[in-house]
């Protein structure tokens, strides 16, 4: 069988598998349905300094082999799940990463600083990259000002593997994560989702509240496989892809465009148990094709 | 415990133009569903049904091991499930949602149900009779081709019908109905209801829970927000409440009135 085991800046996973932010909440939720420790690292909703009610209903529009969402980083901020969420999590035998985000580069350190302090959290996923909110989120990403502003403030006050989750709704995204990488990132995400919008044309109205949301699920992997390739080109970090994965074959072409594991999002609302069965997919496919290990395929295609 | 899995189609009956009912089963005992869960269906082969479809719990059938859902055809998703037959398998994320309140001996329970929101109600009557209540039905359509599974309700309550062209029942909405309404010489069975339980469209649910508070009587709502996960996970589906926004696949689908923002 073929070693997919994989460390990702100091995190030890059993697999290359993670289930990406927003989409899994804090993997509780799945615990019936899935055996959570054969997912590589699951990383949970995404936390504010301060509690966030999000935006108002109606929140997702389905589309062509995909969704819309525009929920807005609803949650009941970090001392909550400091308090309450944590001592459910902390036990679970996966990475449980944090997802943080924030509005301005202090709002996004003091909130890492306070996830520094739970002993079993070992890496937070910086989101940089929300199209959702108004303040914050997405404005940080979209420039290397912006961004690289960000990881120094959080790279300061945290001192464990520091993941930033990239936007695609940019220029040029290799300039993005160069400068998170020159800010001290030891990983990036990528890619979020791409911002959309969508007409419920009988009511003449958007079908989102807030109007625009993110696009995620198949519809939007060409891009995101586009956007990995870019970035694992120009970074000597490691590059976790994601978008639209739904198979062990998806995820095959992250690793070959430079993925060195990869997060599912959307898919999991179309099956609770995908993770893990992507990632018995990869092991399969690399002991078809005679791969000793998955690190024979990462980044073949230059 | 919820699972994922698929389970064999049994019967796949068209009680009336606009609607299919599947019946499922398991070669394994189905696990304890309450009246007003639901499922999330997947559907395969149709390629702009994307999420799964939730479906309310129609009926359980133990004896048979049964699990009944009653779908109205209202797009390509439920276009497809119409055309599925006995024999076929269908995968299915269940059983998902809060449910119903439990049943007292004794009670007097108003269920009000419109469209295709009468199919939860079903399953909830029998809930009911089983715990020593007695369940009144009030159900409404537009017309008497959306109302169905009488037979099937009279078993468990009186049933009483309205339907917006008269074509059955009294003519109007529910709240137009007589049991709601004072006769002529002043009697109805109205204050007697300890509770209201409601499923069906949304501006329905919300004129019976206008009666409701009127005549304080305690009354509950299926909602049907928009989903995705079905789990909690995803924040789409979330209704404001006096305790902020909450999932309506998790916290709900059945909510009091009393916790909701609705004026």
């Amino acid at each position: 069988m073929a070693d997919i085991r994989t460390t990702i800046a100091g995190l030890q996973m059993v697999n290359p598998v993670m289930t990406a932010s927003g989409t899994f909440g804090y993997g509780i939720e799945f615990a019936d349905l899935v055996d959570l420790s054969q997912i590589g690292g699951i990383i949970m909703k995404g936390t504010t300094l301060q509690p966030r009610e999000g935006n108002d209903y109606p929140r997702m529009a389905e589309t062509a082999s995909g969704m819309l969402n525009c929920v807005g980083l609803q949650n009941k901020g970090v001392d909550y799940f400091c308090q309450h969420i944590y001592p459910q999590v902390k036990d679970i035998p996966s990475n449980m990463i944090v997802n943080v985000s924030g509005s301005s580069p202090d709002d996004y350190a003091e909130c890492a600083a306070r996830i520094n302090q739970l002993d079993n959290i070992p890496a937070i996923e910086l989101n940089i990259s929300c199209p959702n909110v108004k303040q914050g989120g997405m404005a940080f990403g979209v420039t290397t000002e912006g961004a690289s502003q960000v990881v120094r403030a959080v790279r300061r006050a945290y001192d464990k593997t520091l993941i930033v989750k990239l936007s695609p709704n940019v220029t040029n995204i290799a300039d993005i994560a160069r400068s998170v990488e020159d800010a001290g990132a030891d990983a990036v995400s990528l890619i979020n989702t791409l911002m959309g919008m969508a007409v419920d044309i009988e009511r003449r109205k958007p079908r989102l509240s807030i109007n625009t949301g993110g696009l995620s699920g198949p519809a939007v992997k060409p891009v995101a496989v586009r956007c990995v390739w870019q970035v694992a080109k120009a970074v000597q970090i490691p590059v976790i892809g994601l978008g639209g994965i739904m198979t062990a074959e998806d995820a095959i072409e992250f690793f070959m465009v430079g993925a060195s594991a990869i997060e599912i999002g959307t898919g999991n609302f179309i099956d609770p148990a995908i993770s893990v069965k992507v990632a018995q997919g990869i092991s399969d496919w690399l002991d078809r094709h005679g791969c000793k290990s998955l690190q024979e395929i990462v980044g073949i295609i230059s | 415990m919820k699972q994922c899995k698929d389970l064999k189609i049994v019967a796949v009956e068209h009680p009336n133009q606009g609607y299919v009912l599947l019946k499922l089963t398991d070669a394994e005992p189905l696990p304890e569903i309450r009246a007003g869960q639901f499922v999330e269906i997947k559907v395969d082969n149709s390629p702009s049904t994307f999420l799964r479809r939730p479906i309310s719990v129609n009926f359980v059938d133990e004896a048979r091991n049964e699990l009944w859902l009653l779908i109205q055809i209202v797009g390509e998703g439920t276009r497809h499930l119409a055309r599925l037959q006995a024999g076929d398998s269908l995968n299915v994320l269940f059983p998902l949602g809060n449910g119903f309140t439990p049943g007292a001996a004794g009670e007097r329970v108003l269920l009000v149900g419109g469209g295709v929101g009468i199919a939860p109600l079903l399953q909830y009557a029998k809930q009911l009779r089983q715990a020593g209540a007695t369940p009144y039905l009030l159900l409404g359509g537009r017309s008497a081709g959306n109302l169905l599974q009488l037979d099937l309700f009279r078993q468990y309550g009186e049933v009483y019908v309205t339907t917006e062209d008269g074509s059955m029942g009294e003519q109007g909405f529910v709240t137009n109905s007589s049991l709601l309404n004072l006769s002529p010489s002043g009697e109805s069975e109205r204050g007697s209801f300890q509770r209201i339980s409601c499923c069906g469209p949304k501006p329905m649910m919300q004129a019976v829970a206008r009666w409701a508070k009127q005549h304080q009587v305690r009354c509950e709502v299926s909602l049907e927000n928009l989903m995705a996960c079905g789990l909690g996970a995803c924040l789409c589906c979330v209704e404001k409440t006096v305790r902020g926004n909450v999932c309506v696949c998790k916290e709900g689908p059945v909510f009091d009135i009393e916790a909701l923002t609705w004026s």
